[in-house]
């Protein structure tokens, strides 16, 4: 039990009457990266707000550090790192103020803050920005910002909220390579994306979320072997005698507009058969991701 | 009583402080502009009615003894000052940190609750009543209308003033949808009050029905005090405004906790 960074029993969270957290169980173990991935709406934001102590749960168990998060909210407060979806850092003040600051929130002697602060500034390549104002920074650096002051009081569990939404691809992997950095060295990250690219590079475990419950739960690489197997065969404009030959053969496939995509096992004879025998053009053969396991649990509906 | 039964009250430990911390470190940055309001202001009413309209008044009785015109509405120009500091404090730059900047939600994520946020300010916004009333204080003794050390106590009085004007901002700022909603509680509460509290006529030119409204307004009890104190004239009757003020203080301070809970802990 006291391995558990959380657990979570049967947790729900009800807003007028509406569920957006609808009984879900997890577990995530020290030194381990855990995705909640879902579309927008599917409850990961809501669940992440319980798991910090911002928002209260409706029912069921939820602890983290081995505590009841609803009698010991401040002590594990002290213990996490917090970076909410939006980037709400302090316009008032400076980035090196920014982060003294919040350090004073902790208690952290002001010294010991300081010399953190610039720590993290390094850390985060944002040491020649120190004086700059918030205002002024990319969409880029005052992530970086938000992740750093997450840190500022050394938390045993850092918990990010859709921590690369909206930014440009250099940034995003910037982002990456530190939490990469940090994972290394042994700290518990929970992290909501709906960017797969995201999950499978970082993540050692995850659950899929969808209407507030979680659909799948395990490791990237498992989660798209059970769910898809190994290969994708896309098929643009599929003539009707590979469509009868798909269904003949009971194929796991998802038929789209003008689409036709086959999840596949062995992928290099299937493909032979079928490029060879149904089209001339228009057909590849590639690595499943985790992207089709999200779209092919979660539908492909809009979702705003 | 069990925990359960006292949840409603305010959980509140000194680490309230750290917002006025906070707070304190962006003055730092703006005092010039912040402060030079209450520096320029009462020299301009006191130029404006003093000059103007004090020779057209003349003397005016204060507790059967005639005062000059200028004498007696200095002290009320230190109370609306110590209401317009706690309140705009309270209202538009509290609504500002909480809705557009987000600042509450960030500090809510480290181990401060809600209760000590909202604690943190309102007591900075009685402090910028208080800072705003010894810079006054400093001014409007230049013109000698001041009896000394009573005066003195008017410091202390408008900390609690602020309190109680920045607690019933922050109840406000908990219910207002937008930001521009604000135009109504001043329209319809903060500038009768400046209107109507025995700040530039006495009280009892009004008629009946006027004077026992008046007697429900924290303003009235604000300038009474310090209008007392800033002529050295105390009496034991003003136990009662004191009375008001702190009970009113207490009310909208746990209120202000209570409708910010129900606004932010979602």
């Amino acid at each position: 039990m006291s391995e558990d960074l959380i657990f979570a029993k049967d947790l729900c969270k009800t807003f007028n009457g509406l569920k957006a957290v609808d009984g879900i169980s997890l577990r995530m173990s020290r030194g381990e990266c855990f995705g909640i991935l879902g579309p927008n709406g599917a409850g990961k934001t809501t669940t992440v707000r319980m798991i910090y102590g911002f928002s209260p749960v409706s029912s069921g168990t939820l602890k983290v550090f081995g505590m009841d998060i609803q009698k010991h909210a401040r002590l594990i407060k002290a213990k996490s790192g917090v970076c909410q979806q939006e980037n709400n850092l302090d316009p008032d003040l400076t980035v090196f103020q920014n982060l003294v600051t919040y350090a004073s929130y902790f208690d952290i002697p002001r010294a010991t803050a300081r010399q953190r602060a610039s720590e993290l500034l390094r850390f985060m390549r944002l040491e020649h920005k120190e004086r700059g104002k918030i205002l002024e920074l990319s969409g880029g650096m005052q992530r970086r910002l938000v992740i750093a002051r997450a840190l500022i009081n050394k938390p045993e569990l850092l918990i990010l909220d859709e921590p690369t939404t909206g930014l440009d691809p250099q940034s995003r992997h910037q982002v990456w390579g530190r939490l990469a950095e940090l994972k290394a060295q042994g700290l518990g990250i929970l992290l909501t994306t709906h960017y797969m690219e995201e999950a499978a590079h970082l993540c050692d475990r995850l659950v899929i979320m969808d209407h507030g419950r979680i659909l799948v739960e395990g490791g990237p690489l498992d989660l798209i072997h059970q769910n898809v197997g190994a290969n994708v065969i896309e098929v643009e404009s599929p003539s009707e005698s590979l469509v009868n030959f798909v269904k003949d053969s009971d194929l796991d496939h998802e038929e789209l507009s003008h689409r036709l995509l086959i999840y596949t096992r062995d992928g290099e004879a299937l493909f032979r058969k079928i490029s060879e025998g149904f089209c001339d053009r228009g057909c590849s053969l590639r690595m499943a991701t985790l992207e089709d396991v999200f779209l092919k649990l979660t539908g492909r509906e809009l979702r705003d | 009583m069990t925990v359960r039964e006292m949840i409603w009250l305010p959980h509140i430990s000194p680490r309230f402080f750290r917002i006025l911390q906070r707070n304190s470190q962006v003055l730092r940055r703006t005092w010039k502009v912040n402060f030079l309001p209450p520096i320029l202001e009462p020299v301009l009413y006191l130029l404006a009615f003093g000059a103007g309209l004090g020779l057209l008044v003349g003397e005016i009785s204060y507790r059967g003894e005639p005062v000059s015109y200028v004498a007696y509405i200095a002290p009320a120009l230190i109370a609306v000052n110590i209401m317009y500091n706690a309140f705009f404090e309270n209202t538009y730059a509290s609504y500002v940190r909480m809705y557009y900047q987000k600042t509450y939600d960030a500090i809510m994520a480290t181990p401060l609750n809600l209760d000590e946020i909202i604690t943190g300010e309102i007591v900075w916004g009685a402090v910028k009543s208080l800072i705003a009333t010894i810079l006054m204080l400093a001014v409007i003794s230049l013109f000698n209308l001041l009896v000394y050390p009573q005066a003195l106590f008017i410091v202390p009085l408008a900390f609690l003033g602020g309190l109680a004007f920045g607690s019933v901002a922050m109840c406000f700022t908990a219910l207002v949808p937008q930001i521009e909603v604000f135009n109504f509680p001043i329209f319809l509460f903060i500038t009768p009050m400046f209107l109507f509290s025995g700040t530039f006529f006495p009280l009892e030119t009004l008629p009946r029905w006027a004077q026992v409204l008046a007697q429900f307004l924290p303003l009235t009890h604000l300038v009474a005090l310090v209008r007392a104190l800033a002529m050295g004239k105390l009496q034991a009757q003003l136990l009662l405004s004191l009375f008001y003020l702190v009970i009113f203080s207490g009310i909208t301070f746990i209120l202000a906790i209570l409708l910010m809970r129900r606004r932010l802990i979602i």
